[in-house]
């Protein structure tokens, strides 16, 4: 299993402790395996696309890192501690829908992270710390060009203005590891553009490490420097839920982290190419 | 030729349509009323609308030379109160053990078949055991109500907020809530709106929860007077009494519509 780990691991990158490591992790559920001997690291910087069929084990490989989910078998490290089974502030995700609360305003959504760090009883702030969180989240919302809608309502707002809302939200905590899920899937090709845009500069700014699931091909190799593919190694066909999913493939775009001879691997990089020094910077 | 389902009427013309059957109605009784008169002037079965009109005004001025009081205001006080103590006491349970229920996987698990069980009890079954319990006055008639509404609002939050997008709780907790903040500031405001309307479809429950206890043992309301006079054949009375509680019961329902659209406008833009 280390062998795999090794062959697999990024061999351009600094060598610094991975910020997430996966150690022959299962996850089962009764006699079905969703995911099987699924053996990675993820170093700090890093942009992981995560694609594969439906039924892959994508989504669960998310909620592990989440902490949404525990393997049942196996270990994941984060930060080289053993994961909690429980979602923390040092985790931001987006989902495709519902990552924003319908009954706060776009300011107050942006807010809400700060308030429940700052305020654990009342869950709101008051005064000059009030203005102090206020200030940082309309700073936010600048980032993510969402200063117009500030106090509308995300039912008022489209699909691509409610996911800059969902990031603005995510990374205002600053999050050690921000996850996607699908965050794009329900968005017009054009919108599409911008968000990708949107979500590059972020992590070059923000010095993020992202871990995205897509379905889409195209994206997953645009965006990330590092692209897994998940599916079954084995089949079994009497008993389709036999055997699990893996990382069956992980394809380091190396052109996006110092390396030329990936170049011809992937189009459109303009942006991310310039995020070469990247994982240096936050470690 | 346009289909049946395609054709909408403007809103004049919902308006109108909507006026006709209670215009025929209204024809109807007025008509059968006149009948009823001719054959007998003293009948008191359908009495003509000038009857009861006048009956209306006798209970809505004259003061009761026995209690002291205008009959109709005391009346309608007195049954807004109790009805008013049952809801409140039926909404404070409702949005505590709705949150807690809805939030909390333990407290669903401890609580919800004992709710449950609660809720398949008719109403007015335990009505005697209130009179025993808590003797024949106000208390026992705002328990019924309470006892009556709480454990239907109650199942119907908690079904709500269990019904939440899991994302949402998830993306509180990565933005780091606690289960105390996710109650308070996720779950609580997004139950508000569905408060408003569970009350609204308890408070036709909560009217006869209301009636019934007056009927059975009461000295003053809407209700305790409907059930005395009908002992005179009072007709006059009893139809004007019930007009009143419905154009009351249309009036509250009016005021919580009201209210929702005005405290919670992020709700009304995403019914859309």
């Amino acid at each position: 299993m280390t062998g795999q780990e090794n062959a697999n691991a990024p061999q351009s990158l600094p060598k610094v402790a991975p910020l997430l490591q996966f150690r022959n992790v299962w996850v089962e559920y009764g006699e079905k395996v969703v995911l099987e001997r699924v053996n990675l690291e993820i170093p700090a910087g890093a942009f992981v696309s995560v694609v594969g069929p439906s039924g892959a084990g994508k989504s669960t490989f998310l909620r592990l890192i989440l902490g949404q989910e525990a393997p049942s078998r196996g270990t994941v490290l984060f930060d080289g501690a053993r994961m909690a089974a429980e979602c923390g502030p040092d985790r931001g995700v987006v989902f495709q829908r519902y990552s924003v609360f319908p009954h706060l305003t776009v300011i107050g959504n942006v807010l809400f992270g700060l308030e429940c760090a700052a305020a654990p009883v009342l869950g709101r702030l008051f005064g000059a710390r009030r203005r102090a969180a206020l200030a940082e989240a309309d700073a936010m919302l600048d980032a993510v060009g969402l200063s117009s809608a500030r106090d509308q309502y995300p039912a008022q707002l489209s699909g691509g203005m409610q996911q800059r809302l969902a990031l603005a939200q995510a990374l205002v905590k600053h999050p050690r590891v921000l996850l996607l899920d699908e965050p794009f899937g329900a968005l017009d090709p054009g919108i599409r553009v911008d968000m990708h845009e949107l979500v590059t500069g972020l992590w070059r700014d923000h010095g993020l490490t992202v871990v995205m699931v897509t379905h889409d091909i195209g994206e997953a190799f645009k965006l990330g420097t590092r692209v897994l593919a998940f599916d079954k190694r084995r089949h079994d066909p009497h008993a389709p839920q036999r055997y699990g999913a893996t990382a069956t493939y992980d394809v380091p775009l190396l052109r996006k982290t110092g390396d030329a001879r990936m170049a011809n691997v992937t189009q459109n990089t303009a942006g991310p190419a310039a995020a070469s020094d990247h994982p240096a910077e936050s470690a | 030729m346009t289909r049946l389902i395609n054709l909408r009427p403007s809103r004049r013309g919902r308006i109108m349509a909507g006026a006709v059957p209670i215009l025929i109605l209204a024809l109807t009784y007025a008509l059968a009323a006149a009948l009823r008169h001719a054959d007998n002037p003293a009948d008191k079965v359908l009495p003509t609308v000038g009857a009861m009109a006048s009956a209306l005004w006798r209970m809505a001025t004259q003061v009761d030379p026995v209690s002291g009081q205008i009959t109709l205001l005391a009346d309608t006080v007195a049954s807004l109160y109790r009805l008013g103590a049952g809801l409140a006491l039926a909404t404070a349970t409702a949005l505590t053990l709705g949150l807690l229920l809805g939030v909390l996987p333990l407290a669903r698990a401890v609580l919800g078949p004992v709710i449950t069980v609660i809720a398949v009890i008719p109403p007015i079954a335990v009505l005697p055991i209130l009179f025993i319990a808590l003797g024949l006055g106000e208390a026992a008639k705002i328990a019924l109500i309470a006892i009556g509404i709480a454990p239907y609002m109650t199942r119907d939050l908690a079904a709500h907020v269990a019904g939440l997008p899991a994302e949402q709780f998830i993306k509180a907790q990565t933005l780091g809530a606690n289960s105390w903040v996710v109650a308070i500031r996720v779950a609580l405001p997004q139950m508000m709106p569905r408060l408003i309307e569970t009350l609204r479809f308890s408070m036709g429950p909560a009217w006869v929860f209301l009636i019934a206890a007056e009927a059975i043992a009461s000295d003053v309301g809407l209700g305790y007077r409907i059930f005395l006079v009908r002992r005179y054949l009072a007709m006059d009375i009893i139809l004007p009494y019930v007009a009143w509680i419905s154009l009351l019961a249309i009036a509250a329902d009016a005021l919580l519509q009201l209210a929702s659209r005005k405290g919670f406008p992020w709700a009304q833009g995403a019914a859309r």
